[in-house]
């Protein structure tokens, strides 16, 4: 019988940050934060120091993703190691900058926690997003959530693909989580939609108190969705799509999609079907940023991963 | 009601990319060219993309909305340094597609949209024609998946400013939910077919077909509502309510919830019967309406045909 009986020891998480308007059209991170600037009663938790942080300021104001450069690729290590000058990219310059407050990022300075808060257009519902399948504090943290939030479902994406990860505004933090809120249409507000990242929030930072007044987690299993591979869509020679993401595809994130499934319809409505080798699941399916990236949807697998139990230092 | 004829509709316009980051007008219309659809029949048609910077930048629009810059005294006025590109543009298009009021515009002209509201496939009427209403009252009857509605806004000709006052006939669709950016195979296809049914009738029309009298639903906006605003920095302080979010059509009524503040309170709605639409739009939150509010009405409409030499 394999015994959990590895322990992960951390110290307490004293310094955590809530970024919004990472992507200036993304209305649920952008209004949390601004009502919590104000007042931030909400989110202040016994011993941490809970900071609320517009990110990219002058893609808030224009409600567009970014002005420059999507600020949410522009941590690498190249950017925030760079020259500071007023001729980098506006989302550079922000990095950097966001770099000397909350990090350096690597350096045992950096903050504890970063919660950077995204919606959607797609189907996703609640989901968390993780960076290292061996970072156990954040495993304990999403496992909380997801129990405290049951019946209501939170999914786990995994990112550490080393190809499609990509250099996040979080990952200046020692410990960085994804919050990912869909589906919502860019520069829209809906409730529901705003309610519900409050509500993971809530969890989140009532984990953190336990956690730094003693509590330990002990050994949990988390469902995760482990990210496979990037699906473009079909193009033609001038790189126009010649498709959409098929009815049947569309709003089905997270649920199996099968060789041969639909996949695709031409404008002219011919069914293009998946040729994979096996079931995937499909998720990001059709959000409106990623046409640029040349991004459809990307495929996951599932897994379970063994978080150790955790208890503070 | 008496018989109205009309002269035939031979040569249409349908426009997408007017606002550029509504996706579906624009990929009609490049699949409607990549087909080489300008022939069809008794019917030419003209496929236009209306705002291609706005289209390339996948933005609404560059300057200003071009869906306002049609009115009779921006499309006349002097082109300076300072014209904003879409009254340049606004005046480009009434050159191809107009001029406007003139017995050269096009028959027909036919605007494609979308709205992030969850408002179905609606035509969209600035005025009372009886041609574009029997249009309607067809793609309704023959589109039976889902509803068609109708939505008719009066504006004077006098005082028209969106782009299908460019022809002598003209109305927009408008198909939702879908959000900026993105292009919805349910979307498209519910377009698609809006636009092939309005062509298919106008062979019948063209070719002497009599549309006998008969009744259409429509919705008339009364008034429009804003969202709750701090009264020292105007910025909004509530969501629509999730009762009313997504429920465009259904009856609002005194008591009703319409908007949840961020610290938790109902904001509920006072006033006469009456029913929303557009509720949640994305491009309405600058012009400060939260949604539109509703009559509905039932239209007669005469029997017509097409006028014989």
């Amino acid at each position: 019988m394999s015994s959990f009986n590895i322990s992960s020891s951390f110290k307490e998480a004293r310094r955590v940050a809530i970024f919004g308007g990472t992507h200036g059209n993304e209305m649920s991170g952008v209004t949390l934060v601004n009502l919590w600037v104000k007042n931030g009663a909400e989110i202040q938790r016994k011993g941490v120091e809970t900071k609320p942080f517009i990110t990219n300021p002058k893609a808030v104001e224009k409600c567009t993703r970014y002005v420059d450069t999507d600020l949410n690729r522009a941590f690498s290590p190249e950017n925030l190691s760079a020259p500071r000058g007023d001729n980098q990219p506006y989302e550079v310059q922000r990095a950097q900058e966001i770099n000397r407050i909350f990090g350096p990022k690597g350096s045992p300075d950096a903050y504890d926690v970063i919660f950077d808060l995204h919606n959607t257009t797609s189907n996703m519902g609640c989901t968390l997003i993780l960076e290292s399948s061996k970072d156990q504090f954040n495993l304990q943290m999403m496992n909380y959530i997801k129990k405290a939030i049951s019946p209501s479902s939170c999914l786990v994406l995994l990112n550490e693909h080393p190809l499609l990860k990509y250099s996040t505004s979080r990952s200046i933090a020692k410990h960085p989580v994804g919050l990912e809120v869909g589906p919502q249409p860019q520069g829209v507000l809906r409730s529901n939609i705003f309610e519900a990242m409050r509500v993971i929030l809530k969890h989140a930072l009532d984990f953190i108190e336990l956690f730094n007044e003693g509590m330990e987690f002990p050994s949990c299993t988390v469902e995760v969705f482990r990210v496979l591979e990037r699906i473009d869509y079909p193009r033609d020679a001038n790189g126009n799509i010649i498709a959409m993401v098929h009815p049947n595809l569309q709003d089905c994130d997270w649920e199996p999609l099968n060789p041969g499934d639909p996949m695709f319809q031409t404008f002219d409505g011919k069914t293009i079907r998946f040729q994979g080798s096996g079931t995937v699941y499909p998720t990001f399916i059709n959000e409106a940023a990623y046409y640029e990236k040349q991004q459809a949807f990307v495929t996951t697998r599932r897994e379970s991963l063994v978080a150790s139990s955790i208890r503070k230092v | 009601m008496e018989h109205a004829s009309f002269s035939p509709v031979s040569r249409v316009a349908i426009c997408g990319g007017t606002h550029g980051n509504e996706m579906t007008g624009m990929y009609v219309v490049r699949e409607m060219q990549r087909q080489k659809a300008d022939q069809t029949g008794s019917v030419s048609i003209t496929t236009v993309i209306s705002n291609p910077l706005a289209v390339d930048a996948c933005r609404r629009y560059t300057e200003t909305d071009l869906n306002r810059c049609f009115t009779k005294a921006l499309l006349s006025s002097p082109i300076t340094d300072s014209t904003p590109y879409e009254v340049r543009r606004a005046q480009e298009i009434d050159v191809l597609l107009g001029p406007k009021g003139s017995q050269q515009a096009v028959d027909l002209l036919c605007d494609l949209h979308n709205t992030t509201a969850n408002m179905g496939m609606c035509l969209i009427f600035y005025s009372l024609d009886w041609l574009t209403l029997h249009i309607y009252k067809y793609i309704e009857s023959k589109m039976t998946s889902a509803p068609v509605r109708a939505i008719l806004l009066n504006i004077s000709k006098s005082e028209a400013y969106s782009l299908e006052s460019v022809g002598k006939h003209g109305f927009a669709i408008e198909v939702g939910p879908q959000p900026n950016g993105v292009v919805r195979a349910d979307i498209f296809n519910m377009a698609k077919e809006a636009v092939d049914r309005t062509i298919e009738w106008l062979h019948e029309f063209n070719s002497g077909s009599t549309f006998e009298e008969g009744e259409v639903e429509a919705y008339t906006v009364v008034k429009s509502v804003d969202y709750p605003r701090d009264p020292t920095t105007s910025e909004i302080t509530a969501a629509i309510h999730p009762e009313l979010q997504d429920n465009d059509f259904k009856l609002l009524q005194q008591g009703d919830p319409i908007f949840l503040s961020f610290s938790g309170e109902t904001v509920k709605y006072e006033g006469e019967d009456l029913y929303p639409l557009f509720i949640n739009e994305c491009a309405y939150y600058e012009k400060k309406i939260a949604f539109h509010l509703a009559k509905k009405i039932t239209q007669t409409l005469p029997s017509i045909s097409v006028k014989k030499d």
